[in-house]
Parts: C-alpha cells; structure tokens; sequence
C-alpha cells in the first residue's frame, strides 16, 4: 500500500482540466438561476428509472480523472443534504412518488439537473405506458444534459453551467 | 423474504433423473434453435415438477407470454455422468392459471409474481402472492401489459416479512439511498447491530421493456436490449444478436463473432474493475478505489477511441457488429492491456497485504454452496460458492471454444472470495483479450438477416452472470421477447448473505454482489 501510495504521490495528480462546452454539447439552459452563494453544492442522485449506463457515467465523475470536488460538488447521502438533484432515467411510474419526495425533501433553493437522453425525453422508453417521458413531467428542469449515456466531461459541463452567474447580471 | 430452505427436495437414493432423459417421452415440439420448445399438457406439466424436487436440473427462467408459461431449464451434470441439455417447456393455461413451481425451485418465486403482474396468470398454489413490478398504479393483468398506468395513484400498501422479538427493530432503506445507487428498497429487522432479517423490494424501475419490445423491427430492439442493464450493454445486446440470428437460421460471420468477444470482455474488465474498486473503497481504501477507477476510465476511453461508444453500446447488432478494428486500433486496445496489466496487479497484491481490509472481506456475508446451488446462481456469485456455470462454457459459443477464460469456482462464498473471483477473471479476460486479438480473423463484420419466422434464444456469460434471452420473430419485427437477468437470482442470495452480519456491512456486501436492480425491473 504504501508503495502505491509513494508512487501515487511522484506520479503527481491524474486530474485532467475539462475541455470546453460546445455546442455539440447540447447543454441546455431551462432557467437562470445562479446559485446565491459561492460554489458549494451538495448534489444527489436519484435514479427514476435508467438502464444504470448513466449512472456508470456518474460514478466516473468521482474519479480522479474528472474529480468533480475539485469544483465544490459534494454527493450527499440524503436528499435533505442536497442543492441539486441529478436525476436519470425516464421517470418510471413506479419512481414517480419517490422521486416527488425526494425533490420535496431537499431544501429551498434547490436545482434539478436532468441527465440523459432518458431524462430528458424518454429516450428509448419514450413510449412505454409505464414511464412518463422524461423528467420534466415530474419535476421543473433547470439544465439538462443530453447523451446515452452523457459523458462525464458533458455532465461536468452541465453541473458547472448551474454556477455560472447570467450575463446581464 | 422468500423462504429458502434445502430441506424442500425429499433425499433420493437413486441417481438424480436427467432431463434428457425426461424430454425423451414424445411431446409435441415448436421449432426453434438451438433448443425446440416442447408443449406441455398439464399432466407432464406436474410430473416435471415433480421431477424438478427429485432432479438437480436449474432454472433458468420462467415467463409468460399472453396464456402461455414457459419454463427455460439447465441440465448440468458432473462429465463423467452426462452431457448437459438444456430445455425450454411451455404450458397453456387457457383459465389463466398453472401450477407453480415455486416449492421446487426458489428461484420461481419472484419469477411468477412478475408473471402475474405482467400478464394476469395465475401461479397455482403459490404461497407469496404479493405482487413484484405492480406496486399499484397498473391495473392487474391489463392487455397490453403495462397499459393506462396512473403515476399519481397511491401506492398499493405492501406487506414486508415480520420479524418479531424483543429488541427487534425496522430500519428501511431506499428507494432513494446511499451514494450513487439505482433505486430499490430494502427493509431491514435488525437487533442492535446485528441483522435478523432483510428484505429487498424491487420494480421500481420497471420501464415495460417486453412490451416496448413487440413490433419492433430488429434494430431498434437490439437498441432496447442493450438498455435493459446499461452496464451489460455488450451483454445484452450479445444475447439478442445471438437469438436473432438463430430465429432466422443465420450465422454471424467470424470477424464479427470475435469482435463481439473482444467487446465483451472489455466491459467484463471494466465493471469488474469498477466493482472491484467499489468493494475496495467499502472496505476503507479510497486510494486502492481511485486507481481502480482510474484503470475503469483507461478502458472506457479506449472503448470509445475503438468503437465509438464509451459503454459500447449498440455496436453489436444481429448479424454480426456495428464496428470494426483498424491496426491502429489494435495498437491502442494491445498498448492498454499492456499498461492495465501491472497497475491492477499492483491493486490486487496492496489489497492482499492490508490486514485492515482483509479484515473487513474475510468471512463476511457467507453464500454457502449449498444456497447458491439452490437459487442457480450464476456468475462471480456463483464461481465464489462453489457453482462452476459458465454460459461461455455450457452450453458454449464460439470464440470461446478457442479461447477459454473461465476460473475455478471456490468454495468459501464471503466478501473477500467475491473480490478475488473478480480479480481472478479480470486476470483470465486480459490474457484472453491478447490472444483474441492475435487471432481476430479477416474478412466480413456482418451480415444481413433475412426477414423469416421462428424461435431463438441464447445464454450469455455477462460480467454479473448468465444472460437468458428468449425471442420470437417474424419478417424481421419482434413478436415477443424476454430477458433474464442473473441478478434475479443473485437478489435472494444477497438477502441470506446479509443475515448474522452486521448492519454497517451491508454496503459492503451490497458491492459485493452489485445486483443489477434495471435489469430485473425490467
Ligand atoms: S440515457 Fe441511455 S444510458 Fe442513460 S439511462 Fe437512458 S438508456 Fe440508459
């Protein structure tokens, strides 16, 4: 252990810096609302409904590779911890109430980022009787990120595009 | 919680039946490859069962299909005593009921409620009638299933399993918990720390796949498939490819077959990683997780670079694969086997040398053999108590016949054999991987399926386990499709394993076994 440890530390960080937000990102903005505070969000995720390939893409933002902390994002283990909840999949019936309550029990001011084609229109369920088509038939979307799955450099993207203050401000 | 005793099947003093054997005795067969479907009367339909409490036969999947059940099951035997067949039985059930199978085989228990809420049969004499997927807000048994839901219904109130005693405490957790976990419920009894009982309720993320699945042309539902377990893409969409091509009596061409292959075993390297990596940082080394994961992004890249999807998704289709491997390419996936190698052997042997961890892994959250045996559990699950299955093996598909890379089951069932089962396979798939890609043959990647009627299935090997996946076609649209997921016989185990240990643990544990809760949910 120690070993990797002495050799992590001369190796020196495998933190690589994000690649600009592009168009071909498709990052969209649905409302303006910086955060009132510096840049220290607590996030959670609640799945309603996706395949896990998103949260694969997720997880991966814990990497060192991506190590979203680096921004102030934290991941919390409750809902009533959080900031923002980033939500996947296409809201399936059976999550509907769960994912009302979870968004209900987070505290004001609070954010929803909508990761994932799934999240944002169904996707591949888009037609299914047992899934509502997309996040915002739940809950008011404030970024939603497209892909299946997103990249992790699209969902840093998409969560930095939550701080970034309006420029009319 | 299910019961699961071994006490079901009464001794038998003669060798167990066979199921060829059985199979013998002329039943009217619907064509289908590589396994013909024979139709049960109600008569043979009970003598089977009857044969399931004397036999050693697995089951290996049990749906329903409008007033039809089907039964998929697996004759394995030692070598020396048979070869294995495996077998798919149907039984209509014009009332809307069958009898259940549930007291011969566990496993069937969760398998017939799912049947009753997606298609109205009724399992007769079932004891857990409870439903799974419905949790209210469909109405039973509608045609098609899943039709008119109602999201804001309130939720059919859901009876839990007791657990009783002085002391005894509940504790629920989910469906939204811990880090970043798909949603599922489980309700814990627990005394102080220790836990009595667990009980894990799925469905919440039932998305209607089969439904979503009928009428659709191939490609589109070979997209489906590969999204049923995201982390299975190559899996899925493996299995779906396989029994398509069978349906309609044509054979992938070999570039495209080892292709697959090489697919394949990339992404069994790249969960098993990330799992390994989860248990890891569960056990209490982050830094042990943060090179796994770094290990985890080195194949996701490469992934993308050679096939243009990090996940790999829809680039195996029916007829062969979306893709292809250009020298350049191969440098690239042979340079990252070469740089993965020694940094995950570095992880593995810290992982062997700290006392702390081993302590966490040792002896925690025991699956005896005798369990895993009873549920027919596939997969690292399995290989860790003592099942040596492999769908690569039995009932095999090429490359595979060239290229073995299976591993030894072991005996012990705990955490810790969990993680080096996982370890042993990342080792056994990146030296299969070289040898893949220094034998990959030339020549076509795909070919076209011709638009016939009939019968496929397949059983693939993913990271987790064996794949089942059943398929009817017909002028090149889907007529009815099922997929099983290893993880539904892999949920009860974890519910027994947790048992006796102590609440804290059950992360741990619940990384040991990573269930997928998409792919059973379905
Ligand atoms: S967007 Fe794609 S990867 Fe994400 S949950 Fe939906 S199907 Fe899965």
């Amino acid at each position: 252990m120690f070993k990797l440890l002495k050799r992590t530390l001369q190796r020196g960080p495998f933190t690589e810096p994000l690649a600009e937000e592009t168009e071909a990102s498709g990052i969209r903005r649905l409302t303006h609302r910086p955060p009132p505070w510096g840049r220290s969000m607590g996030l959670r995720t609640v799945d309603a409904g996706s395949c896990n390939g998103c949260e694969l893409e997720i997880q991966a933002l814990l990497n060192p590779v991506y190590d979203v902390e680096r921004w102030g994002f934290r991941f919390t283990a409750s809902p009533r911890h959080a900031d923002v909840l980033l939500v996947t999949g296409p809201a399936t019936v059976n999550m509907t109430e769960a994912l009302q309550r979870a968004h209900d029990a987070a505290p004001n001011p609070k954010w929803v980022v909508a990761a994932g084609d799934c999240a944002l229109h169904g996707g591949p369920f888009k037609e299914s009787p047992a899934c509502q088509g997309g996040i915002h038939a739940v809950l008011p979307v404030d970024v939603a990120i497209p892909g299946c799955p997103p990249t992790p450099e699209a969902l840093c993207q998409g969560l930095l595009a939550l701080l970034e203050r309006d420029q009319k401000e | 919680m299910e019961p699961l005793t071994d006490d079901q099947a009464p001794p038998s003093p003669e060798p167990p039946p066979r199921l060829s054997d059985w199979l013998g005795a002329a039943t009217p067969l619907v064509p289908g490859t590589p396994w013909p479907r024979h139709v049960l009367g109600e008569a043979r339909w009970l003598d089977l069962r009857h044969h399931l409490f004397l036999s050693t036969w697995t089951l290996v999947d049990l749906w329903a299909e409008e007033k039809t059940v089907h039964v998929a099951l697996l004759d394995d035997p030692a070598p020396e005593a048979g070869s294995p067949t495996t077998a798919i039985l149907s039984l209509e059930c014009p009332e809307g009921r069958y009898p259940s199978l549930a007291r011969a085989r566990v496993g069937a228990i969760r398998l017939e409620r799912a049947i009753r809420d997606l298609s109205g049969l009724e399992a007769d004499g079932a004891e857990d009638r409870r439903p799974w997927l419905n949790h209210g807000r469909f109405p039973l048994a509608s045609k098609p299933p899943d039709a008119d839901s109602d999201p804001d219904a309130p939720e059919a109130p859901y009876r839990f399993f007791a657990a009783e005693g002085e002391g005894v405490h509940q504790l629920s957790l989910g469906p939204v918990f811990g880090g970043v976990e798909a949603s599922s419920q489980f309700l814990f009894h627990a005394n102080g720390e220790t836990v009595v009982r667990l009980e894990h309720r799925g469905g919440y993320l039932h998305r209607g796949i089969e439904g979503l699945m009928r009428g659709r042309t191939l490609r589109e539902a070979a997209t489906l498939a590969g999204r049923i377990s995201g982390d299975s893409a190559v899996a899925y969409a493996l299995a779906f490819a396989q029994a398509a091509e069978r349906a309609v009596g044509v054979e992938a061409p070999p570039r495209g077959v080892w292709l697959r292959a090489v697919m394949a075993e990339m992404e069994r390297i790249a969960n098993h990683l990330g799992d390994l990596g989860a248990m890891l940082g569960e056990a209490g080394s982050a830094l042990l997780q943060s090179h796994a994961a770094v290990l985890r992004e080195r194949i996701a890249r490469v992934a993308h670079r050679c096939f243009s999807h990090r996940l790999m998704m829809d680039r195996v289709v029916p007829g062969g694969v979306a893709a292809d491997l250009h020298p350049d390419e191969m440098s690239l996936l042979q340079g990252m086997i070469r740089e993965v190698r020694p940094h995950f052997e570095e992880i593995v042997s810290a992982y062997g040398r700290s006392a702390s961890l081993l302590d966490r892994t040792l002896s925690t959250g025991v699956v005896t053999p005798a369990l895993a045996s009873l549920l027919g559990a596939g997969g690292v699950v399995g290989r860790s108590s003592g099942r040596a299955f492999d769908a690569r093996v039995t009932p095999g598909y090429p490359p595979y016949d060239h290229v073995p890379m299976t591993v030894p089951p072991r005996d012990e069932g705990d955490v810790h054999t969990r993680l080096k089962i996982r370890a042993l396979e990342i080792r056994a798939s990146l030296n299969g991987l070289v040898l893949l890609l220094d034998n990959l043959p030339g020549g076509a990647t795909r070919v076209e399926l011709p638009p016939l009627a009939g019968e496929g299935a397949a059983l693939v090997e993913g990271f987790r386990g064996e794949v089942w996946l059943w398929l009817r076609v017909d002028g090149g649209q889907v007529i009815a499709c099922r997929a099983r997921d290893p993880s539904w016989f892999h949920l009860p185990l974890l519910e027994q394993a947790v048992k006796e240990t102590i609440v804290a643990d059950f992360p741990l544990l619940l990384k040991s076994f990573n269930p997928s809760h998409a792919g059973c949910d379905l």
